[in-house]
């Protein structure tokens, strides 16, 4: 692919889409879902095309508006954002699938107005914080995906999601707040926003403004390990991803992924092992405060009562595993959570689609983890149960247990490895224990079949989505070789930050297809009185 | 040096009051906070790139180019956005705020009153 533009084509083209929808849905309401199908499964395609162009191990950076690095936006593609690109697209492609299927009720995008712009500008969100390369575009694009969730988990009302809402709004803009301090205290001392000329300037800081980019970099960390679900900052996250509708619930499964990605880059590229006197900042924070998350999320996890309630502790877990995989900090150890990260995404996404199937089948018991009547579908449904809850806790074949396993072999090089040994397996059985609990209470003691309804049956494009999710697990596991190799690879252009700096800042501006200058008259600056 | 100083211990002022309210139990008392908050981030964003009075952020030719005879303009680009975004923000939230008192029955932040008033709540 020669075309340079093809990087920003992820952001805008969510943007079109997004805006054409607003007018669409008044309009021709009928138009509004294949066009946000199409241009979500466009994206996928896209997202594909790049991490083609990233696997050759180049940093592509992309100056917006022309402006050369330090002075204008950049956007950079590397091995780790086209990898989140690729696992955003397949998300959101099985999430707005499920969404426009079914009838009636269960059709969720029919609930409220706006699902589908509220969708694309949150996928536009999503793919803008992967890309950019600049710290305040990156607190934009954070806005941007966050204030789309705002709607997003609004959607279908009743007082649940209200009051849901506001703990998340309120936290979320107290979290952008800490982000702006963050933010502008590191610009106050460095002149820069650009992240790669900000890790050039925090490693060659003079000692008396190094606490204070010292400072700013853990608030930073706190804005992170809010979106991300951090021990003392996820207590929003069961009740939130709990209340959203289904699809919604799903895509928010790589709205967590941000805030890993966002430490993953910042505290490798400006506040990791090069940055000076910003160096290892997050080192002695992480590991300890994920041990602290993944135990909790186990026993949050077994003291669930109902499926979502389950899975919002599942997807806590996860991140507190990718947080420790990334706070210890070799090459590794990033590498094996780069993997668990494709497979902990796909599969809590899976479950949450899952689980609305699930509480369809069982009418008024919902997905309650009491016995109850359960429809035609239990035999099926319950067999998807079972493969999803062997990826999630990390059990053979599937690939979860692999991430598990590069995570325990890579951590015991490292300062922590009895406390990640006991922790992890720990937890991973004591979710086994709860899966295993939630399945038995669910799918095997249903006294009576309930009188089926039409919401009740999956339709058949639902399980299209579904099942695209369940093939994409599976694939995982199957081209876990080439996988394990492109992440590995993508820790290790990470934990290199020459290359990225170096196209960041290298990158030349296109030059003009016409003196445009001379043909609007006169030089800047000179034709005033 | 003395307006600097005035204005750090307002932010801090402000900031402090903002955090204090923000933690407290009531929709209303949060949204204070959060709006006290914004004000406080979006005068320091602008105190980044510090205080100089009547310093054009714009090149002009009858100014010898250097530095000192120019403000940041970045900051005042910045501090614009945040504006915006927080003002949006607060609109939302009231307008969350305000549905959710009116099917809750309650301005509690969890929708109810702690300790067996359940759903009922206060009515305002």
């Amino acid at each position: 692919m020669t075309w340079p533009h093809w990087i920003i084509v992820p952001v805008v083209l969510p943007l079109l889409c997004g805006a054409a929808l607003l007018l669409l849905e008044r309009l021709r309401p009928a138009l509004a879902a294949p066009l946000s199908v199409a241009a979500t499964a466009a994206h996928l395609l896209v997202a594909i095309g790049l991490a083609a162009q990233a696997a050759d191990g180049t940093v592509r950076a992309y100056l917006l508006g022309n402006w050369s690095a330090p002075f204008g936006i950049a956007l950079a593609l590397d091995r780790l954002s086209a990898l989140l690109l690729v696992l955003t697209g397949v998300v959101a492609l099985a999430a707005v699938t499920y969404a426009v299927a079914g009838e009636g009720r269960s059709r969720v995008d029919r609930l409220g107005p706006h699902f589908h712009a509220l969708f694309q500008f949150q996928l536009m969100g999503l793919s803008g914080a992967f890309l950019t390369a600049d710290l305040f575009n990156l607190f934009v694009f954070f806005e941007v995906l966050l204030i789309a969730s705002y709607g997003l988990l609004l959607h279908g009302a009743g007082a649940a999601r209200l009051r849901a809402a506001i703990h998340y709004v309120s936290f979320n803009l107290t979290g952008s707040a800490l982000f702006l301090i963050a933010v502008s205290a590191l610009y106050g001392i460095t002149g820069t926003l650009n992240m790669a000329d900000l890790a050039q300037r925090v490693a060659q800081l003079p000692p008396d403004s190094a606490l204070l980019a010292r400072s700013a970099g853990l608030l930073l960390l706190v804005v992170f390990c809010v979106k991300a679900a951090l021990l003392p900052l996820y207590f929003w996250l069961p009740a939130t991803y709990g209340a959203a509708t289904a699809p919604v619930a799903a895509l928010f499964a790589i709205m967590t992924k941000v805030g890993v990605y966002a430490v993953a880059r910042m505290y490798t590229l400006v506040f990791g092992a090069d940055g000076g006197p910003g160096a290892h900042l997050a080192q002695p924070w992480l590991p300890v405060l994920a041990l602290g998350t993944i135990a909790l999320a186990a026993i949050g996890a077994m003291a669930a009562r109902d499926l979502r309630g389950l899975i919002g502790y599942l997807v806590i877990g996860s991140a507190g595993t990718l947080l420790l995989a990334l706070g210890l900090g070799s090459r590794e150890t990033v590498a094996a959570a780069l993997f668990y990260l494709v497979n902990s995404t796909l599969v809590v996404a899976a479950l949450y689609l899952l689980a609305d199937r699930i509480g369809a089948q069982r009418g008024a018991h919902g997905d309650a983890l009491a016995p109850g009547p359960f429809g035609p579908e239990r035999s099926l449904l319950g067999a998807a149960y079972l493969l999803a809850a062997i990826a999630v806790c990390g059990l053979p074949p599937l690939a979860g247990f692999l991430g598990k396993a590069l995570l325990l072999a890579a951590a015991r090089d490292t300062g922590y490895a009895a406390w990640v040994w006991v922790v992890v397996l720990g937890s991973g059985l004591a979710i086994i224990i709860s899966l295993a609990r939630a399945g038995s209470r669910i799918f095997w003691k249903p006294y009576q079949p309930p009188a089926p309804t039409a919401a009740m049956a999956t339709s058949s494009v639902q399980a299209v989505a579904l099942g695209g999710l369940f093939v994409a697990l599976l694939a995982n596991t199957a081209l876990a070789g080439p996988l394990a190799r492109f992440t590995g690879a993508a820790a290790q252009q990470l934990l290199e930050r020459r290359p990225y700096i170096d196209a960041v800042l290298g990158a030349r501006p296109v030059p003009p297809a016409m003196p445009i200058r001379e043909v609007l008259g006169g030089k800047p600056g000179k034709d005033r009185p | 040096m003395t307006i600097e100083l005035l204005l750090s211990a307002g932010l801090g002022v402000v900031t402090a009051a903002g955090v204090w309210l923000l933690l407290r139990a009531r929709v209303f008392d949060v949204i204070v906070g959060l709006t006290l908050l914004s004000y406080a981030v979006n005068v320091f964003i602008f105190l980044t790139g510090r205080l100089r009075i009547g310093r054009p952020p714009i090149v002009d030719d009858r100014l010898a180019p250097t530095l000192a005879n120019y403000a940041d303009p970045l900051p005042q680009a910045l501090v614009l956005t945040a504006i915006v975004i927080s003002f949006a923000m607060t609109a939302l939230i009231l307008v969350i705020a305000l549905r959710a008192n009116a099917e809750t029955g309650s301005d509690h932040v969890d929708g109810a009153e702690p300790g067996g008033a359940g759903e009922q709540g206060r009515q305002r």
